[in-house]
């Protein structure tokens, strides 16, 4: 008799729901609850038994659910510009208004925020510790204006200059005294090295499975990237998401032996997608590309979340912290993306002018002009939003994969 | 000609002519920095024996700067990068750019492709001020930023010579603030046009000259009587621009009383503390700043700063000059509306764009604001 497996869609599935069922759970418990940013360090939350919620995954899975223009209307009430963010407005707005969201967050007892992606988080927790009337607590990494580099081999960063690790690490122990003055115990050091033991095995597990992608054929589809992630925001100091991406890593492993590929189409083309995903249009901007047998092979998503240190060594964890890719300066940036595009074996890249993220949006015509020049790939940029769906066009995103399907393609001819 | 329009004459001259200001500092030898918004550690450029003149923008029709930056940038940005695309910033030998928000990241980024002939400065203050690290942390930013200007100068700038400009600096500062008070105890005394007229002029001007025009200024306006019967109001936002637009609230006898505005007040509210060190008191001034839609203010101070300046200057109303695009002051507006309907202070929300001149729109909704703040 053969044994009984899971596969790795439904353990993604009962994990989210665990997840949420544990952190509505949690104040009964006696935890404390968190509201965080998605890239912060999680570490020393679990370390307390912390119960982390974070919004940026929460106003997500509301969009995808195409449930994100009652809170838009209601951000607008509040007073809160149409020109903010959209994850922040649906999630201040859903902060500020009663509403049967289901999965619900529980109410935080404090709010805390790492700026590694943006500076609007500060912002938007500001906003959500005066709603609330809780502490707030910013884990500040200062933008990385000057060069630090890549390592080509590992397409990864190098670690960013000792000033800001000192700095972020000084923050850690504030950190730290924060977080025994809220939950009235000591830090347990021991257990932090547990938890970064299994944050890393996360991590690696991540890393493993999503680098899949870069295979030609990929055994991967890379759009289901976007929602594999989820686990790797909300869940990475925890064994059971380390589990999760072993087990896609072993599907994947399987996919090849057998010739197969969770993309269900041709692969004619693989491209590179810049920039999160249009969570309203997920449903279509897939099909589209499934249609013209266009791929994702490579994005910066695989690398911004493989947060791998040696376990205790405080420099490498304040180090990979503060050097996230939205963090680096343009030739960094740049340079990583060549890199991906490189070792993804991308003929394309998509890159999303995404109306909420201006960080990524006000780089990202000189750098896909710079990236282009190195490596000679086509690409097109279309209009949208993380979140908003005013802010997306059907029509324009199916002429533009059109166009670089039409460049791919001669290309691929004028190389025969 | 009377005196005070001599002064106003050659404040209003340097801020409407900054490329010649530039030139003729070039010609004599000076080498000249960009200092872009919002804050910078100037003290340095001056220590250097380079002069320091402000980029915030301006009037332009964008077309060159689309090359960068989509249409939902703010228009100083906007401004800034279509003069860097067009060459205006050529004679400059370095800008100088801090990163505390998300667009100055992108376009500190962007000036080093835009001005390749320019050596582009940047620095990032910390966000938690407060800390003791953050001191520690700004300290090494400016010793970076320090050794870059050196390296432009041409020479090493020392100790002394920080110290003294931190006094200058300081005293140019306390000049500001003294005026900005005599304005708000004799409202209308100067029309709001001309009062951003003498506080901008000091982004173009060597400090020591612009201090001794307004403290001059300041003498004679205390002397004169006005019996003001108009209506007073407070400004907040990034700032109050174009002329166009100021000059209504002149038009309709709103006197400028008082502000917060980044490209005013926040500039020299914030002195630098004594000490001996200079790199560390220019971190200490950092750890004071507050109350600043681009710095941590976790308890959201600015909010409860700006009606308590509104009561302090017995203004009448808050005009909230909401740089369009700029989302750290969008962000903060839900808390300021609710601070000034605490305090009963009425708010007028504008949208403030360089680039368009919408004074007919600004009309309608400043008249509708005078009509609610009685006669």
């Amino acid at each position: 008799m053969s044994e009984r497996k899971i596969s790795s869609k439904l353990l993604l599935q009962k994990q989210q729901l665990d997840y949420y069922l544990d952190l509505n759970k949690a104040r009964y418990n006696g935890r404390k609850v968190a509201w965080a940013s998605s890239i912060v360090p999680q570490e020393f939350m679990e370390v307390m038994n912390i119960a982390v919620a974070y919004p940026e995954n929460h106003s997500a899975a509301i969009a995808a659910r195409k449930g994100a223009l009652p809170y838009i209307d209601q951000a607008e009430k509040m007073g809160y510009s149409s020109d903010i963010c959209s994850y922040a407005r649906i999630n201040l707005a859903y902060a500020g208004m009663k509403t049967n969201e289901m999965p619900p967050l529980p109410k935080p007892d404090f709010v805390v925020c790492t700026n590694n992606i943006c500076n609007v988080l500060i912002k938007w927790y500001e906003s959500l510790a005066q709603h609330y009337k809780v502490p707030f607590f910013l884990i500040d990494v200062p933008f990385n204006h000057e060069s630090c580099g890549i390592n080509e081999e590992t397409t990864t960063f190098n670690p960013v200059p000792q000033d800001r690790i000192d700095y972020v690490k000084a923050q850690f122990e504030e950190f730290i005294q924060f977080l025994e003055g809220i939950c009235g115990k000591k830090f347990d050091y021991e257990k932090f090295n547990e938890v970064m033991a299994i944050s890393n095995r996360t991590a690696k597990a991540w890393s493993k499975a999503m680098n899949y992608a870069s295979m030609a054929p990929t055994p991967l589809d890379g759009f289901n990237m976007f929602n594999y992630m989820a686990m790797m925001v909300c869940l990475r100091g925890k064994k059971e998401s380390a589990m999760l991406y072993e087990l896609i890593a072993a599907e994947m492993e399987e996919n090849i032996q057998e010739g197969k590929s969770q993309f269900p189409g041709e692969q004619k083309y693989r491209v590179m997608w810049d920039g999160i995903a249009c969570w309203p249009y997920l449903k279509h901007n897939y099909t589209n590309m499934l249609k013209n047998g266009v791929v994702i092979s490579g994005s910066t998503y695989p690398k911004a979340w493989e947060i791998v240190y040696e376990v205790g060594n405080m420099d490498e964890l304040a180090s990979i912290y503060a050097g996230i890719g939205n963090n680096r300066n343009l030739a960094d940036q740049r340079d990583i993306r060549a890199a991906i595009q490189r070792s993804c074996q991308c003929d394309g890249v998509i890159y999303h002018m995404n109306r909420s993220c201006k960080v990524m949006d006000f780089m990202q015509p000189e750098m896909r002009r710079q990236i282009s020049e190195i490596t000679k790939t086509p690409f097109v940029s279309f209009d949208g939003d993380q979140s908003d769906p005013k802010n997306f066009s059907e029509a324009q995103f199916e002429t533009r994969v059109d166009a670089l399907v039409e460049n791919m393609q001669g290309n691929k001819e004028g190389s025969v | 000609m009377s005196r005070v329009d001599e002064l106003l004459k050659q404040m209003i001259d340097v801020t409407e002519n900054i490329g010649l200001v530039v030139s003729e500092k070039k010609r004599a030898g000076k080498k000249v920095v960009g200092v872009l918004p919002i804050y910078a550690p100037e003290e340095l450029v001056h220590a250097a024996g380079m002069f320091p003149v402000g980029c915030w923008g301006g009037a332009a029709d964008i077309s060159m700067a689309t090359k960068y930056l989509p249409p939902f940038a703010c228009s100083i940005m906007q401004s800034v990068m279509e003069y860097a695309e067009r060459g205006v910033y050529k004679d400059l030998d370095a800008l100088l750019v801090s990163t505390p928000c998300d667009t100055l990241k992108a376009i500190s980024q962007n000036l080093i492709y835009a001005c390749p002939d320019q050596k582009i400065i940047i620095l990032t203050y910390p966000q938690n001020n407060k800390m003791e690290a953050g001191v520690t942390f700004a300290k090494s930013e400016f010793a970076k930023v320090k050794a870059q200007l050196e390296a432009i100068a041409g020479t090493i700038i020392s100790d002394q010579a920080i110290n003294e400009s931190i006094e200058i600096y300081n005293d140019h500062r306390r000049a500001l603030m003294e005026f900005s008070e005599i304005i708000a105890n004799n409202p209308g005394v100067i029309s709001a046009v001309n009062r951003h007229y003498v506080i901008k002029s000091g982004f173009y001007m060597e400090k020591l000259e612009h201090t001794k025009l307004v403290r001059e200024l300041s003498e004679l306006l205390k002397e004169k009587t006005n019996n003001w019967t108009g209506k007073k109001i407070v400004f907040a936002g990034i700032m109050a621009e174009p002329n166009g637009l100021l000059e209504i609230f002149d038009e309709f006898q709103l006197a400028v009383v008082g502000d917060e505005l980044a490209q005013e007040s926040r500039q020299f509210r914030t002195l630098v503390p004594e000490g001996s060190d200079p790199l560390e008191r220019l971190a200490r001034q950092w750890q004071n700043r507050e109350a600043c839609s681009v710095i941590l203010d976790s308890e959201k101070k600015r909010a409860k700063h700006i009606a308590t300046l509104a009561k302090a200057k017995q203004a009448d109303g808050v005009v909230f000059c909401q740089m369009k695009f700029c989302d750290p002051e969008e962000f903060d507006y839900p808390s300021i509306k609710k601070a000034c309907e605490d305090a009963e202070i009425p708010l007028l929300h504008l949208e403030i764009d360089q680039l368009s001149d919408s004074a007919g729109q600004y009309r309608t909704r400043i008249q509708a604001f005078h009509e609610l703040l009685g006669n």
